[in-house]
């Protein structure tokens, strides 16, 4: 959910607008928003699940702290979404354990 | 290698105040900041801030944080964004990662101002997604204007926890309750009575027992504590939340300073441990100084204090500014910091710097 | 249950406060209520008051003492409160109502001759409230101060307005 107004922040800038891809489903996203802001305005809220026991995750510090923001990116494992911004075309994917590494031929 | 007077670790704040100070007095300051942004943690507070008109009391933290980077701009002091500070070797040499390069700095003196982290609550269902750090919730509504969710559970009733539920209700959320495991409200009254006379409900004596969903927060189990802060069985109560915000508390994020051989204290009243440092914020290793949360937990307004005070020291001990002209500019920032930490919510803070100072000194 | 304990001042703790005038002053006419109870350092309301009605003084934890002779009800510094916890009761406004101004901080804000419901410290609807007036000038700096009538019992207890039926924010 965006916030489209607010009371001290005023009305929301008005930003170009980018299509990103995420599993295969095309969504809007501001452009140089951060990935998780982008997901997380269209409702996405699960980003990876861990390695070892598969489980759920998404934001928590939001600040680059923690990785449990972490998603598959244009094929690179491992991005922090929270602080890496949206580009126009970029395909990201809900990453499954430690993700797929690209070999040195990729 | 380049060679500079100034580096300082951290563009908010502090780090922004000591900038200003150093580089009005001549000294080569370069600031580095992770983020693509500087002001830190400043942006996210969107409430008028306390204190005295000299304290720019009245002012949203927002604008002081405009002030802050026009001022930056004004004293030509270099800020680089983007640029993360990995390490530090030898004391006077900084390893810096900037837009993927990497790149060494060599400085006559070092100023690490790089804040906080989160403390974490471990409870059953703590790492569903949903579940998020008080930080993360300010910066997602306020900074990239995205509300996590509807309806929020607030953990801690610090100042942390009222402003960021205040907030959150000026974002459009619903905050269920807020609960406090201790028996009272542990931020100020009147941040508490912005909220309730909203009809947000303070527990206190409660805490979380459980977060329940199959992949993201769809209810939490609260449940009373006795006065040894013991789970009550049988008073469970159960909301239909899809956050769960943790606000306990911070600690400094004192990596650098533990590379670079500073000797640390644990000082509970300031968020625990932490490079230890005299009256001119200078650390045990000669040259290394700290400013703001890094050096203890507190506010915004006694991080920009300590900011200035070490960018004034940093300035006095490179020959920029002589003696008198330090200690003038210094009996100012302290009784302007005196004022801060004065009356019962400053009292534990005040002595724990006492303290710390005296150790120093030791 | 007591202000530190959930929040909400009980009566008999408001009464005590230097900033609340007394039940003889509330009957002459419009003046502020300083429902301030904590000594933290903060001090914009004694700035703000043109008429020297508020004094803190040099120890800046101290809590806001009202001359309420001097104050007039003018409400200037109500959105000078970092706290907004001023606000300014006429308990004259009329033979059955008083008119309540309040701080308010959030969207959609209420249009002149709105019914909304009036909210007391515990955010519970305890009465309909007219609004009288909405101001909200740059001075204020995005804290709106809002004027409403409320029936006079409540004058001492609405401390916050919910719009009706949908007009929400978000």
């Amino acid at each position: 959910m965006r916030i489209e107004e607010h009371p001290i922040l005023g009305p929301l800038e008005k930003k170009t607008i980018v299509k990103i891809e995420v599993d295969g489903h095309t969504i809007d996203a501001f452009e140089d928003e951060p990935i998780a802001a982008a997901l997380m305005a269209a409702g996405i809220s699960v980003f990876r699940y861990t390695r070892k026991k598969g489980q759920p995750r998404g934001v928590f510090c939001a600040i680059g702290q923690c990785t449990d923001c972490m998603m598959t990116v244009d094929g690179i494992a491992n991005v922090r979404t929270c602080i890496t911004p949206v580009k126009d075309g970029m395909k990201i994917r809900t990453q499954q354990q430690s993700g797929e590494l690209r070999t040195a031929e990729q | 290698m380049r060679e500079i007077d100034l580096a300082i670790v951290g563009a908010g704040p502090a780090g922004l105040s000591a900038a200003i100070e150093a580089a009005k007095a001549g000294v080569e300051v370069v600031v580095f900041d992770e983020n693509q942004k500087a002001g830190g943690q400043l942006f996210k507070q969107i409430h008028k801030f306390f204190g005295s008109k000299a304290h720019q009391a009245g002012v949203r933290g927002i604008d002081i944080a405009n002030n802050l980077l026009e001022e930056v701009e004004k004293s030509g002091a270099e800020v680089l964004l983007d640029a993360v500070v990995w390490g530090t070797f030898k004391t006077d040499t900084l390893c810096v990662t900037q837009n993927g390069k990497n790149v060494m700095f060599r400085a006559k003196k070092i100023l690490l101002a790089t804040g906080a982290t989160e403390n974490v609550l471990a409870f059953p269902g703590w790492t569903l997604a949903g579940v998020m750090g008080a930080g993360a919730i300010q910066t997602m509504i306020n900074v990239h204007r995205v509300l996590p969710g509807k309806r929020v559970l607030m953990i801690g009733s610090g100042n942390v926890g009222l402003i960021v539920s205040y907030q959150l209700l000026q974002a459009g959320a619903e905050v269920k309750a807020i609960v406090e495991a201790l028996p009272t409200i542990g931020g100020y009254a009147v941040h508490a009575s912005k909220i309730t006379r909203c009809g947000v409900p303070i527990l206190t004596s409660t805490t979380i027992k459980q977060a329940i969903g199959k992949e993201k927060v769809e209810k939490a189990v609260l449940i009373k504590l006795d006065k040894n802060l013991k789970q009550i069985e049988g008073t469970e109560q159960q909301l239909n939340v899809d956050v769960i915000c943790l606000a306990i508390g911070l600690s400094p994020l004192s990596e650098l300073a533990w590379m670079a051989g500073c000797e640390f204290a644990d000082v509970q009243e300031l968020g625990g441990f932490l490079p230890i440092h005299n009256d001119d914020m200078e650390t045990t290793v000669s040259g290394i100084y700290v400013a703001g949360d890094i050096a203890g937990i507190e506010e915004a307004s006694t991080a920009i204090e300590e900011g200035r005070l070490a960018g004034i020291a940093i300035a006095e001990s490179l020959g920029f500014l002589n003696a008198d002209e330090a200690k003038e500019k210094k009996r100012s920032i302290l009784d302007r910091s005196e004022q801060l930490r004065a009356g019962p919510f400053g009292l534990s803070r005040r002595q724990a710097k006492e303290q710390l100072i005296r150790r120093s000194l030791k | 249950m007591t202000l530190i304990n959930d929040g909400v001042f009980d009566n008999k703790e408001l009464e005590k406060l230097p900033g609340v005038p007394s039940k003889k002053r509330l009957q002459k006419g419009p003046v502020v209520v300083i429902e301030c109870a904590q000594k933290i350092p903060c001090n914009p309301c004694e700035e703000a008051c043109h008429k020297k009605a508020i004094k803190i003084g040099d120890s800046i934890i101290d809590l806001p003492v009202l001359n309420s002779e001097l104050c007039n009800g003018c409400g200037l510094c109500i959105a000078s409160c970092p706290g907004q916890a001023i606000f300014v009761v006429d308990m004259t406004y009329s033979d059955t109502e008083a008119a309540v101004q309040l701080p308010f901080e959030f969207l959609p804000r209420p249009e002149q001759n709105e019914i909304v419901d009036g909210l007391n410290r515990s955010g519970q609807i305890v009465c309909d409230a007219k609004v009288l007036k909405v101001l909200n000038p740059k001075s204020f700096d995005r804290t709106a101060v809002i004027t409403i009538a409320v029936p006079k019992k409540f004058g001492m207890e609405v401390r916050n307005i919910k719009l009706k039926n949908g007009r929400k924010n978000g």
